[in-house]
Order: structure tokens, then sequence, then C-alpha cells
């Protein structure tokens, strides 16, 4: 381990990667939505507290930060948001489905600075990314990546979610993303958000995660995954690229739509909750005085994993998975490649398995006869 | 033909990038370029005490110098400065 991870495991005076979901309302219902988003929390920041976070961010001297939700384009002030944070030196890097992405908005994008776009995609083919991220998600993705492209806006990023069914699309994304002038990222599906109920059916199976070990080490420098597949390790001598430690308070965190502040974008949960930007002293008091974040920056116990000769490799993996699967935090990722996460799974009783908070989806349709049809809903 | 050798670094007039910003942490400082939004990590206080001087002195060995930097030391913010100036962090200055 460098003397720099060491350090960084201590934790920063500010984050460096700071994800904010800027609404819960989404015009998609992903499968495996990590934020269970759907519709807008009336809680949301408004535009002048959102603002005044911006302010902090600026003081902080925090580079640039992840805008996502939801589908934070919904948001109308969210031209207002992006020139605001831009002007003052933050730049940003935000997530899309594409809907709401012309001819015009393109144009408009190109001509910003210090500005990255994120088209989440799925499948290289309808059937494949419509199975997660809905009917006619696909041809809404490359209608955006195609305005993008002749507006001129330059490098933005497709990113990918790897499952079970688009592992064997990888070299496909990459192609694709060739083809637009584009760059892939891809990360790892969480049993997060809605991802809780979608998890065991779409998370790759052991032969795959050796796939993607190997994908990466061959492809790995041409392509971006926010450091998340770091439990891969273990599968060989040789590491990903990356910094191969889990950065939760400590280098990362998120801020959601009504301004509390957890952990990582994986852990939406009130185990993870670190306070919120509407407390006295804001998101700075948060980073740096919370109990949760002081916690988190302690060297963390191997607990179950101390005696595996691969946890220096692996880090026992992501605090996320294991806690939405019911696994201890310093037990083994429910994906260990050294097939440790199955038995700690089984051990798991239905009581240690939490429920995901701040659930937005979309109510589902049920008959009501007597209640007047509505409009709204599930489609 | 006429070939240029480059100067070694020690005697280059480098200077901060101006789309660069310096944060300070608590092991030196993190580094972030806005135009090719490199993110990069200064790993010594005196890295950062370096850095910050190069532009009131004349060559980085001058800088050295002025910063009471032990000249055995200078390999190694040779190493260090060198990484910089490929990541476009440093470059040199005309003025």
């Amino acid at each position: 381990m460098t003397a720099l991870v060491d350090q960084l495991k201590g934790g920063l005076d500010a984050p460096i990667c700071l994800t904010w979901e800027l609404t819960y309302a989404c015009n998609l219902e992903c499968v495996h939505c990590l934020s269970s988003s759907g519709r807008r929390d009336p809680r949301e920041l408004t535009t002048d507290e959102a603002k005044a976070v911006l302010d902090e961010l600026q003081e902080l001297q925090v580079f640039y930060i992840n805008i996502g939700g939801g589908e934070p384009m919904i948001r109308r002030d969210f031209f207002e948001l992006l020139d605001y944070s831009i002007e003052r030196g933050i730049g940003v890097k935000f997530s899309t489905n594409g809907a709401f992405i012309d001819a015009e908005k393109a144009e408009r994008l190109a001509a910003m600075d210090y500005l990255d776009i994120q088209i989440s995609l799925d499948g290289t083919d309808a059937v494949t990314n419509d199975a997660v991220r809905g009917e006619g998600s696909y041809d809404t993705a490359i209608r955006a990546m195609n305005h993008l492209r002749d507006a001129g806006f330059g490098l933005f990023k497709i990113s990918v979610v790897v499952t079970r069914h688009n592992v064997d699309q990888l070299d496909e994304f990459k192609a694709l993303a060739d083809s637009f002038g584009a760059q892939l990222r891809i990360t790892r599906l969480r049993p997060s958000g809605r991802g809780a109920d979608s998890w065991h059916d779409l998370h790759p199976t052991n032969a795959q995660q050796r796939q993607i070990y190997e994908w990466l080490l061959a492809h790995g420098d041409d392509v971006l995954t926010g450091d998340s597949f770091f439990h891969l390790n273990a599968l060989g001598e040789e590491p990903l690229p990356g910094l191969n430690m889990c950065g939760a308070g400590r280098v990362v965190c998120l801020i959601d739509p009504i301004g509390d502040v957890y952990a990582c974008p994986f852990v939406i949960h009130d185990e993870f909750k670190a306070g919120s930007v509407r407390d006295e002293g804001g998101f700075a008091r948060v980073w740096k005085s919370s109990e949760l974040f002081a916690e988190l920056r302690e060297p963390q116990s191997a607990g179950a994993c101390a005696s595996c000769g691969s946890y220096d490799a692996c880090q026992g993996g992501c605090m996320a998975a294991k806690f939405f699967v019911g696994i201890p935090l310093d037990g083994p990722d429910p994906e260990c490649v050294g097939g440790h996460g199955e038995a700690a799974m089984l051990a798991a009783s239905a009581s240690t398995k939490p429920r995901p908070m701040m659930d937005h989806s979309k109510p589902a349709r049920v008959a009501t006869p007597d209640r007047v049809p509505v409009t709204i809903g599930r489609r | 033909m006429t070939t240029t050798t480059r100067p070694r670094l020690l005697d280059r007039r480098l200077a901060l990038h101006p789309q660069v910003a310096l944060r300070p942490e608590p092991f030196g400082a993190l580094a972030y370029h806005y135009g090719n939004r490199k993110l990069v990590f200064l790993r010594h206080p005196d890295i950062v005490r370096v850095v910050n001087s190069l532009d009131e002195h004349d060559t980085l060995s001058d800088t050295l110098r002025a910063c009471d930097i032990d000249e055995a030391r200078w390999p190694s913010f040779e190493r260090a400065l060198t990484s910089l100036t490929a990541s476009e962090m440093l470059h040199d200055r005309t003025g």
C-alpha cells in the first residue's frame, strides 16, 4: 500500500469527487436505479439553496462535481445552476439519460467550458438496454449522442453499468464510443436503491467477473471505471489501474436532492447519512466534523477477511454492496472472487438485510375501482 | 542541421500553469488543471513551497536554494517536478 493511499484514507480537507443528485424526478425508472428515483421530492433544495451550496464548494476548492439524479435536466434551473457552478471555477460532469438533449440544448452545452456529459447506456442494442432502462431509452440515448456529435461537443462519455446481460458487449460498447469520438466508462452494478431487487438477477456471474477483469487489464487505460472494480484485483497479480481503495467519506461523498449528505452515491440509507447541507455550518461542517465520516477515516478492520491472502488486493470490496445484501461491513464482498460472498449472504438473515430508504419510485398502477382513473403513473 | 538541446530541468525557468489551482491538504496539496482536467497530488509540503515560489526566482536550482532544500534531496525534487511538467501543471515561463 502506498503512503498516498494511507493519507487519502485519513480523509482530505474537502472531497475530490463529490456527487450531487439534483433531483429524484426522472422520466425513466431503471430497474437498478441507485437512488430509487422517479418522483420529485417536495423538499428538494431550492435554486437559492443550491447556489449557497455551490458558494461553499467554491470556498472549499472543490474542483469539479458530478451531477446526477434522477434526471438532472428535469430541473427548471438546471442551466442556471450549471452556469453558476462553472463561473465559480467548479467544473461539472453530469449524468443524463439524454431525453432532454435536443439540437438546441446540445449547441448550448457545446458552448460551455469545464463541462463533461455522461450519457447512460446499458446495452449496445435496444433489447438489452431497454430491458433495464425502459422502453425507448436506447433510441433516446443514441439521439442525444447524435445531437452532441453534430453540435461539436467533443469528448462526451458513455456510461455503462455492467450486468450479466451486457458483459459480452464490452467490445461493442468500446466500438460505439469510438464511433462517436466519445470515451467509455463502465461501472459496477450495486444492490443499492431499486438495485436491491434486481441485483440477484443482473449481477455478473463468477466467470463473467474474470471476463471483466481481463477486459479491463487489456483496455483499462482507455476506459474510465470510477475505480469501481477494485474487488476484482484478487483475481491476479496485476492490479487494475486506479487507487484500489474505498473512498466513501474520505475522498468521496454524495449530496442528495434534499441536501442530505451520504458517504457515497451507493449508500442512500440513514446508516450512512452524515448530516445535511441545511444544518448549521452547512456542507463544510458535515464533511469536517460528522461522526460517521470520522469513523470511516479510521483504519478499518479486515474482520472476516483478515486470514485471506487476498485482502491487500481487494480491500474487502465495496461497503455498499455488503450492506444492502445484509453482510456485515467487515465481511466479504457479495461478489468476492474467492467465493466467500455466497456463504456470507446465506448466513445473513432476513433481519440483517436493510430495506432501501428514500424510495421515490413512481407508484405502480393498481386497479382501484373506487377512484377516478388518472393518466400519470407507470407506463 | 541544427539541434536544440533542452536545458536540464534545474536550469529551466518554470511556473505554475495559469489554469492550475492548488488546494492545500495535510500531505501537501492537490493540483487541478482546468485545461486538461488532470488531478495530481503534491506529496510533500516542501514540494508545494517550491512550486509556489518558482515565480520569484530565475531557475529551478535558484528556487531550491532559496527554499533551503538540501542538495541531497534535489534529485527527488527533479523527479517530482519532471512529472509535473509532463502533466502540464508546470510550464516554461517566458517572462
